[in-house]
């Protein structure tokens, strides 16, 4: 990195020093890249993983089964040991077409870094209370999940002690356990939609495992209390996710934990220009998870949101092997396949593949559907089926297409995605 | 009626749906719907002696919380004596990786360690 003034250059700039900007600046470390800059906005490296203290991260990625503090450092220990540059408490205001990535911090003030390729791993966000439009009043106590989480695990401090929660994405579930075992009484997770967001083994053991009810299709309708929270009016919600008014019931506590869903944290790569997908909420990429503008690459949950830490990884060491071909003038553009679901399948990424070569494609299903096969199609021609028992909108399924399925595909075809029913 | 109990696996994120099947002398005579030998394991444990990993936060001598775990699963029943004496503990300030906070924790055979640096 030569410093001229308050102008830098990097061969590869990593925004964002989580799971997914670890593991891709090792990736590009490994295939021989050493002018690589980690840009974080928080004190440490490590990301939301830091917080995420429970365990059950890393069985895929090292066959045993880690706290998030703990996989996020075996990263970490590897970016040090390497000595790959960072920096932190740097926040980045601006990436631009040219891969110009604007950042500033204490000690050097606003500061650009002109870099040859740039990897996009900025995380998500939770879903916030003023996108959930509950009535009533706005008292202290009402916090996303992973607030409380922050509050718990990293500061010690206990938002409340009568919880109930608004959603049951994993965060939710994992809090709900927290809380009880700090000494809180969770009263109810109540989830809008009839099945829930978040894993099957998160309900075992998060809320089975201490009798905290899982409230299907129930939604918070109200919200009381002037100060604090005093209570909120919970009620279960018709086909159409309408409250029904004879179920109210207003149920006493002091907190309300949301865990509505995670949203990718794309405001850089919108203003880059970058094209997202409306369905994922992140970058439109290619099997290397190239953008559309050449040389920014994205990986993790600014992507898409995962449901593992172990695929984010996966996937960032494609964005950061990529991300070195690619500044060596290696990245080829041999085909332009169009990736297309039925909606059922509710998107892919890689949304696009622009070479024959293996590629792992993820997808999410709209619904919960049971007895089915995933097709994959090129016009009438079957590609792939898989047969599966069971598909969840909370679990994320793949499919690996290999290069001769690739190469024998025209380079310009649509390939379909679609579920279709198995008859028994 | 079959006597038998349903349940979710956790040992891992996929979340086999298990069924055990009891004799009438309530052993175990068929555990089914097992996606590999560890899912086994834990239908056997589930119905025997249950256990579970317990994560949590120690408070430091300058008021700094470090993330612990129990270095193996624990009885479930001892979740809240676990955490009771996890609470009551002050660690060092120099606590890293690792460190073991508290022996054999609540009469368990289980370390409570460290799972952060400071």
């Amino acid at each position: 990195m030569t410093e001229l003034n308050n102008v830098r250059r990097a061969d590869l700039v990593v925004i964002g020093g989580g799971p997914a900007g670890m593991a891709a600046a090792v990736a590009a470390y490994e295939k021989g890249l050493r002018d690589i800059l980690i840009l974080e906005r928080d004190d440490n490296l490590g990301g939301i993983l830091r917080q995420c203290i429970h365990n059950g991260f890393g069985l895929h990625r090292f066959g045993e089964e880690l706290t998030g503090p703990e996989y996020a450092y075996r990263y970490e220990k590897q970016v040090k040991e390497y000595g790959i540059p960072y920096m932190l408490n740097t926040m980045v205001i601006d990436v631009d077409e040219n891969k110009v990535v604007t950042a500033m911090n204490r000690e050097c003030g606003i500061f650009t870094v002109e870099a040859k390729a740039v990897i996009l791993a900025m995380g998500c966000r939770e879903r916030p209370k003023g996108a959930l439009n509950i009535a009533g009043t706005r008292p202290a106590g009402i916090y996303t999940a992973g607030t409380a989480q922050k509050f718990v695990n990293m500061k010690g401090l206990m938002p409340g002690r009568e919880v109930v929660i608004l959603g049951s994405g994993d965060i939710g579930l994992i809090m709900a356990r927290r809380m009880t075992l700090e000494g809180a009484k969770v009263k109810a997770v109540c989830e809008l939609m009839p099945y829930s967001g978040g894993l099957a083994r998160n309900i075992e053991q998060c809320l089975n495992d201490f009798g905290i009810p899982l409230m299907l299709s129930h939604t918070v309708v109200e919200i009381h209390g002037k100060d604090r929270l005093t209570a909120v009016t919970i009620a279960k919600v018709d086909e159409s996710r309408r409250p029904i008014p004879e179920t109210f019931e207003t149920i006493p506590c002091d907190t309300l934990l949301l865990s509505c869903g995670l949203i990718p944290e794309n405001e850089l790569t919108k203003a880059s220009g970058i094209r997202l997908d409306r369905v994922t909420g992140g970058a439109v990429v290619d099997g290397e998870r190239e953008t559309e503008i050449p040389g920014i690459f994205a990986c993790g949950n600014v992507l898409h949101v995962h449901d593992l830490v172990d695929y984010v990884s996966e996937e960032a060491v494609i964005a950061g092997e990529a991300a070195v071909k690619y500044i060596r003038g290696e990245k080829s553009h041999g085909m332009a396949l169009n990736l297309v679901t039925d909606g059922k399948i509710r998107y892919t990424v890689p949304q696009k593949i622009t070479s024959a070569e293996k590629t792992k494609v993820y997808f999410r299903v709209a619904n919960v559907y049971r007895d089915v096969k995933i097709v994959v199609k090129e016009g009438e021609r079957v590609i792939l089926e898989r047969k599966k028992q069971k598909v969840a909108p909370g679990e994320m399924e793949t499919v690996l297409l290999s290069a001769d399925m690739l190469a024998a595909c025209d380079k310009n075809a649509t390939i379909s995605f679609s579920l279709e029913e198995v008859k028994k | 009626m079959a006597n038998e109990r349903r349940l979710t696996c956790i040992v891992c994120p996929k979340g086999c749906d298990l069924v055990v099947e009891f004799d009438d002398t309530g052993a175990i005579k068929n555990i089914s719907g097992y996606t590999c030998p560890r899912g086994k394991d834990y239908a056997i444990a589930e119905c025997t002696a249950p256990v579970r990993t317990v994560t949590s936060t120690v408070r430091c001598e300058d008021g700094e919380v470090v993330a612990v775990k129990t270095a193996k699963p624990i009885p479930k029943e001892k979740i809240f004596e676990v955490m009771a004496a996890i609470n009551k503990v002050v660690a060092p300030n120099t606590l890293k990786i690792g460190d073991v906070v508290i022996e054999k924790v609540a009469g368990t055979d289980a370390d409570v360690v460290a799972t952060a640096n400071r």
